[in-house]
């Protein structure tokens, strides 16, 4: 890409232009003086700008560096640099993230013959992208294959665990990329006593430093984190007993159709970590049901969407699953190397619990738990006991133990209320998915993907739970329809859009609008 | 403490004469105003002219030595106000903001200066906060220079015209008893550049002599009749002595040939037009080119004699001036015109009207201009160039969401929006009145609060007509804790309690002003060898008669804010309700502890960080606990598992511990995701020992019922 000119009359290609794109707070202005100094130790002629301010509270912004070599002729003469960027003119872009790459060719700094882009391949997430309640993150795959598409050389990889490994910031790490891509002409040995020169944690740097310039400079590639194999995930301990009923049920999943097989187990560990191997059984047996009705045709993906959500809905999260989860072992260990846990420390862990009354009703043997919950008075007097924030210590013996005690209340669940409601509600859910699948097959299928919007806890839990029902809701408007399954589609997709259920309003409006229309075209 | 801390780099304002300074432009200001000995300086900060104020922060050592004095003003009228000491007495002085915002405070007191006019040299450096990464509306100075009579200088955009447009500013402002403004653009304030120092002088008359001396003349004081003479004084006297000083000094530079067409332009886009040049294959990397340039480093008064000669020998002139109205190229087409000339005049139409001048608005506008009137200087391919569509990038632009600026990892003003954002839930949504500072990232997702900004400490203000009895409803507003001390006690808390405004009003109070880099205000908790800190925010709301006040010491705490909030929105109490939210910037926060945990650390004592974290399997990745924080550290994590679709949240290495996350979670209801985890380093004896203890009682029983239980590896990662 050429914007404006050509190159032929330019005189300013002997010019080094360099252009670092960052978020605020990557320590770009870091990177900046390096480069800077890095000429000036060279005696080149070297300028650099930056935009203080609060575009660096997060913000995306940019650092603009241009050197030139002294001309042994003329030492003395000043040339003149731009203070900012141009598009089509810049020889090194520097992306301290991803989507920052994205931008710099979005603004035309990177163009096929000039520009080498180094880029952190890692991503930080804009705030845009995190609220979604589904899955808002943006395409890095198209930004990398873009990126290698709009540079003349396209140097990447993930900058910010090399630092992160060598305990510094992402800076010393881009340096140590631009030094490995041999893009500017000064020794490894100059970037490195630059650094040496700053100072502080220069150690921590010089490694980052070093790690990047390798893999940069395309020297041998350092072996990646270890694979996890593939058999270790089946891998199971526990009493002989278990062991020996486990694998009967390992045995029934492999009597399920091939494409369903490997979803099914996940499915199978989800359930039986949940309960027991009566309700994994259980589990086994709806989906051989289902695999019995499904079509071999549609390469059995109505039991495959089956596999996935009825775990899913059968592994509803209660107060009980919780302390489950947070009184393992694994978690603990979890934790302590979530915060790298050396031996001379010790640990404090407090869990931040808020449980309201719907969620102790939930706990309640069935019939006293509906009593309760018929008495809208009662509830709210007893609420009033429960309703507030609970932080519990699970470091301390009493702390730990009283979670422990909930988590061990997991073989009464079949005779809780939570465990009833939640049973009712999944059996009318997986009947009318089949009754679909029976009339339009994919109708069927998107049915069963609904159950995607079940999610969260208490408010936020009653809130999937509506935008669940507001979009099955809309199944008789679309009776007959041949598009039905893909505007089912389409209205999940709209409910995991935004939280308020705006864009689901719209979609809802929408299948009303032509529901309207169909039916006085028929009338 | 400010954001940066220049007391390495100060040392460089020692230099002297005949050896090279490098460094940034605002460290070169600095070093031109005490070479030119000066002797009071003062100001506001905002960028880009806050480092500048930290400069002289940190150099206090080094202009006490040189018996300067600074001053940290108030707001940038009250600096502008200074500039009075110049009057009556011939010392120099010099005040700085960021314009235009400051400007705008500032031009009650710069009216004034400008009327009765100054003996010594009175220079105001307005930083210029226009275009990419603006964080203002988009004016310009020129008008302030224009309506005020002061001479404003644009300087081109490196060091050594810098600090001689420093110097001759002085000089120029003593030359024709005026003010003198000296405008530098964001890029040219931390351009790196170098030039030749000189020595520092000392001030030849102190403000401590013209205490010991004072003087008075009726007829410098702006009251009718001497404001009369003022006018008068200004065009018949002051003018001509400026534009004399003007061309003696041949402060407006000439470059280039002897062609047919010229460029004009203002110094600052000196740069960007040789760039351009450069491009085109007309200007050599050191800027020498055969287009005649004529660069105007003094933009107002503009030097009637030098611009028609210029013209005079071309058939066409193309004036690059930045911004809108185009003040310049109006007043050279008047010149032009009243002179007969015949020369054509091109600038807007061929340059954007309004917007920055960046590099290729410059190569397209000024590539144009020459193909049109001076193609015969283009080389053929550039003559007429074979321009390539450019290539289109839909499906990117998708793949790269907008990153607008946001809260810090840690911030103390997030949980404040959370509780503001879970009050709406319950009572509905108010009219949120803003204000300026790093609060007014609540108008940006995640929090989409707040309907205006009117300016630096008019939160409370601009929401003062929403006062009605017949509303069920009151209007909240916001105003920062320098905002507060900038004008907003009087502006807005003031005027609410005289007008008896039933609002709410929240004080965001983060013991800085933040936004601008950190810098101490009258309220900051910080110990400041030289100026008084440590004045509550909340004594002096009730001094100004406000009647329910409350304090928050700990904005972490959602469910108080949350509460106290629900409280001041739903009272019988009349009159204006105010909360104080206090709790420190983080960003200042960790800059001053890190030092000294580390030090903790390496001395053997205990010291206890605390990180937050998620438990990954509890959290379902609905991400309700991302729309009430947008906390970089709080993020969202893919998990290897078929049975899930969406992301999870994670909490990332950054996480300083804030418990802004745990505490929106317990207050919202959200879910029970959320850990603390507080490591402790160097425990005492009996905290090992009962760690030690419960560990075994806790490993005992999670053996017990994993015994009993299938674990898969997966859980045991």
């Amino acid at each position: 890409m050429k914007l404006g000119l050509p190159e032929g009359a330019d005189s300013t290609h002997r010019i080094i232009k360099l252009a670092i794109l960052a978020v605020g707070g990557q320590g770009g202005g870091v990177l900046t003086n390096w480069i800077t100094e890095l000429a000036q130790r060279a005696d080149w002629h070297v300028q650099s700008t930056s935009v203080a301010g609060v575009a660096q509270r997060t913000g995306a912004t940019i650092y603009y560096v241009e050197m030139l070599p002294k001309d042994p002729d003329r030492p003395e003469a000043q040339p003149v640099f731009a203070l900012s960027p141009a598009p089509g003119d810049v020889d090194i872009v520097i992306a301290a993230e991803l989507a920052e790459a994205g931008r710099a060719i979005l603004r035309g700094f990177v163009t096929p013959e000039r520009t080498a882009l180094i880029a952190s391949s890692h991503r930080t997430l804009a705030v845009s992208e995190k609220i979604v309640p589904g899955d808002g993150r943006a395409d890095g795959q198209t930004v990398l294959q873009k990126a290698g598409e709009a540079s003349r050389r396209f140097i990447h990889f993930d900058m910010e665990a090399i630092a992160q490994e060598a305990g510094t910031v992402i800076s010393a790490s881009l340096l140590g990329a631009l030094a490995g891509s041999g893009e500017l002409p000064f020794e490894r040995t100059a970037f490195e006593e630059t650094i040496r020169a700053g100072g502080r944690g220069a150690q921590a740097s010089l490694a980052a430093f070093a790690r990047a310039f390798q893999r940069a400079s395309g020297a041998q590639e350092e072996a990646g984190p270890a694979e996890r194999t593939a058999g270790a995930r089946a891998l199971a301990a526990g009493p002989a007993r278990l062991l020996q009923e486990w694998k009967a049920l390992t045995l029934r999943v492999a009597a399920l159709p091939s494409p369903v097989q490997e979803m099914a187990e996940a499915g199978l560990r989800k359930v039986v970590d949940f309960l027991d191997h009566r309700y994994a059984a259980e589990y086994l047996d709806k989906l051989e049901e289902i695999a019995a009705a499904d079509r071999q045709d549609k390469a059995f993906a109505f039991t495959l969407e089956a596999a996935k959500y009825l775990a899913n809905a059968m592994v509803y999260d209660d107060i009980i699953r919780v302390a489950d989860l947070k009184t393992r072992s694994a978690r603990a260990e979890r934790v302590r190397r979530d915060v790298h846990l050396g031996g001379d420390q010790t640990l404090l862990t407090t869990e931040y619990f808020h449980p309201r009354m719907q969620e102790v009703v939930g706990l309640l043997p069935a019939r006293l738990g509906a009593g309760i919950e018929a008495r809208p008075k009662l509830m709210t007097r007893l609420n009033r006991f429960v309703d507030r924030g609970r932080r519990i210590r699970t470091d301390g013996i009493i702390g730990f133990s009283m979670l422990w005690v909930i988590g061990g209340l997991r073989r009464f669940r079949r005779s809780l209320l939570r465990h009833r409601v939640e049973t009712e509600h999944r059996e009318r859910w997986l009947d009318l998915a089949l009754r679909k699948m029976a009339e339009d097959y994919d109708l069927g299928v998107e049915v069963l993907k609904c159950r995607r919007l079940i999610k969260g806890y208490s408010d936020t839990h009653a809130r999937g739970h509506s935008k669940f029902d507001r979009v099955l809701g809309c199944l008789p408007m679309l009776a007959g329809r041949s598009d039905a399954a893909d505007w089912i589609r389409r209205l999940r997709e709209a409910a995991l859009a935004d939280a308020d259920g705006v864009a689901l309003d719209g979609a809802v409006r929408t299948v009303q609008s032509f529901a309207q229309d169909g039916k006085q075209s028929m009338g | 403490m400010a954001e940066r801390s220049f007391a390495k780099e100060v040392q460089k304002l020692r230099l002297g004469a005949g050896e090279e300074f490098a460094g940034e432009g605002i460290l070169a200001i600095t070093k031109a105003l005490l070479q030119c000995g000066v002797g009071y300086v003062g100001g506001y900060q905002g960028a880009p002219i806050s480092h500048l104020m930290d400069v002289l922060s940190d150099a206090q050592e080094i202009l006490g030595e040189l018996g300067v004095h600074f001053e940290a003003s108030a707001s940038e009228a009250t600096a502008t106000a200074m500039l009075a000491a110049s009057v009556h007495y011939p010392i120099r002085g010099a005040a700085t903001f960021k314009s235009t915002v400051g400007t705008n405070v500032a031009s009650d007191a710069l009216a004034n200066l400008a009327s009765g006019g100054v003996t010594g040299g009175a220079l105001i450096i307005v930083g210029e906060d226009y275009g990419e990464g603006s964080s203002i509306m988009q004016e310009r100075s020129h008008a302030f220079a224009m309506k005020s009579q002061v001479w404003l200088l644009d300087p081109r955009p490196n060091l050594p015209s810098i600090v001689s447009a420093v110097e001759h500013g002085f000089e120029l402002s003593e030359a024709s008893n005026t003010p003198v403004m000296l405008q530098v653009r964001i890029r040219c304030c931390h351009v790196h550049g170098a030039f030749t120092a000189k020595d520092n002088r000392r001030p030849p008359m102190t403000v401590a002599d013209a205490l010991e001396n004072p003087r008075r003349d009726t007829q410098r004081i702006v009251l009718p009749p001497a404001s009369f003479l003022h006018e008068k004084e200004k065009i018949s006297k002051r003018l001509p002595a400026a534009i004399d000083y003007i061309k003696r000094h041949q402060l407006n530079e000439t470059f280039g040939g002897s062609g047919r067409v010229g460029i004009i332009m203002q110094g600052g886009m000196y740069n960007g037009v040789i760039r351009a040049l450069q491009r085109l294959g007309l200007a050599d990397v050191y800027g020498e080119t055969d287009v005649p340039l004529h660069v105007l480093n003094v933009t107002y008064p503009l030097v009637e004699d030098d611009l028609l000669e210029f013209c005079a020998t071309k058939d066409a002139v193309l004036v690059v001036e930045e911004g809108q109205p185009d003040y310049i190229e109006q007043a050279l087409g008047s010149m032009l015109y009243k002179a007969d000339a015949t020369v054509r005049l091109v600038g807007k139409g061929m340059l954007p009207m309004a917007g920055e001048y960046t590099g290729d608005v410059m190569l397209s506008g000024i590539g144009s201009f020459l193909r049109q009137h001076a193609g015969e200087m283009l080389a053929p391919e550039v003559r007429a160039p074979n321009v390539p569509a450019p290539p289109i990038f839909d499906d990117l632009v998708k793949a790269v969401p907008m990153r607008p600026p946001g809260f810090c990892i840690g911030c103390p003003e997030r949980p404040i929006f959370a509780a503001t954002k879970l009050v709406e839930q319950d009572l509905g949504k108010h009219h949120i009145a803003s204000d300026i500072g790093c609060h007014l990232f609540s108008i940006m997702p995640p929090f989409e609060l707040g309907a205006t900004t009117m300016g630096y400490g008019l939160g409370p203000a601009s929401a003062s007509a929403f006062n009605s009895p017949d509303a069920k409803r009151r209007s909240i507003s916001f105003v920062g804790d320098g905002g507060f001390w900038h004008n907003g006690l009087t502006s807005s808390i003031g005027n609410a309690v005289f007008n008896k405004n039933d609002g709410v009003i929240v004080v965001v109070d983060n013991y800085y002003s933040a936004a601008t880099g950190g810098q101490d205000i009258l309220s900051s908790r910080a110990s400041n060898p030289t100026k008084a800190t440590k004045h509550p925010i909340t004594d002096a709301v009730k001094g100004m008669g406000v009647k329910w006040v409350r304090h928050i010491d700990r904005t972490y705490d959602v469910g108080k804010m949350r509460d106290t909030l629900k409280e001041a929105l739903t009272t019988q109490e009349k009159g204006p309700k105010v909360i104080v939210a206090s709790s420190e910037c983080m960003l200042n926060r960790q800059r001053r502890e890190k030092p000294l945990l580390k030090k903790a650390l390496t001395d053997g004592k205990r010291v206890v960080k605390t990180k937050f974290g998620v438990d990954e399997d509890v959290c379902t990745g609905d991400h309700a606990c991302m729309r009430l924080s947008g906390c970089p550290s709080l993020t969202i994590k893919h998990l290897d598992d078929p049975l899930r679709d969406d992301p999870v949240a994670a909490i990332d290495e950054n996480c300083v511990g804030c418990g802004n996350c745990g505490e929106v979670a317990d207050a919202a209801v959200l879910c029970p995701s959320f850990y603390q985890a507080d490591v402790v380093n160097n425990p005492t004896r009996w905290e090992r020992f009962r760690f030690n203890l419960s560990q075994r009682v806790i490993a005992w029983l999670q053996a017990r019922r994993e015994r009993r239980r299938l674990v898969f590896a997966e859980n045991a990662v």
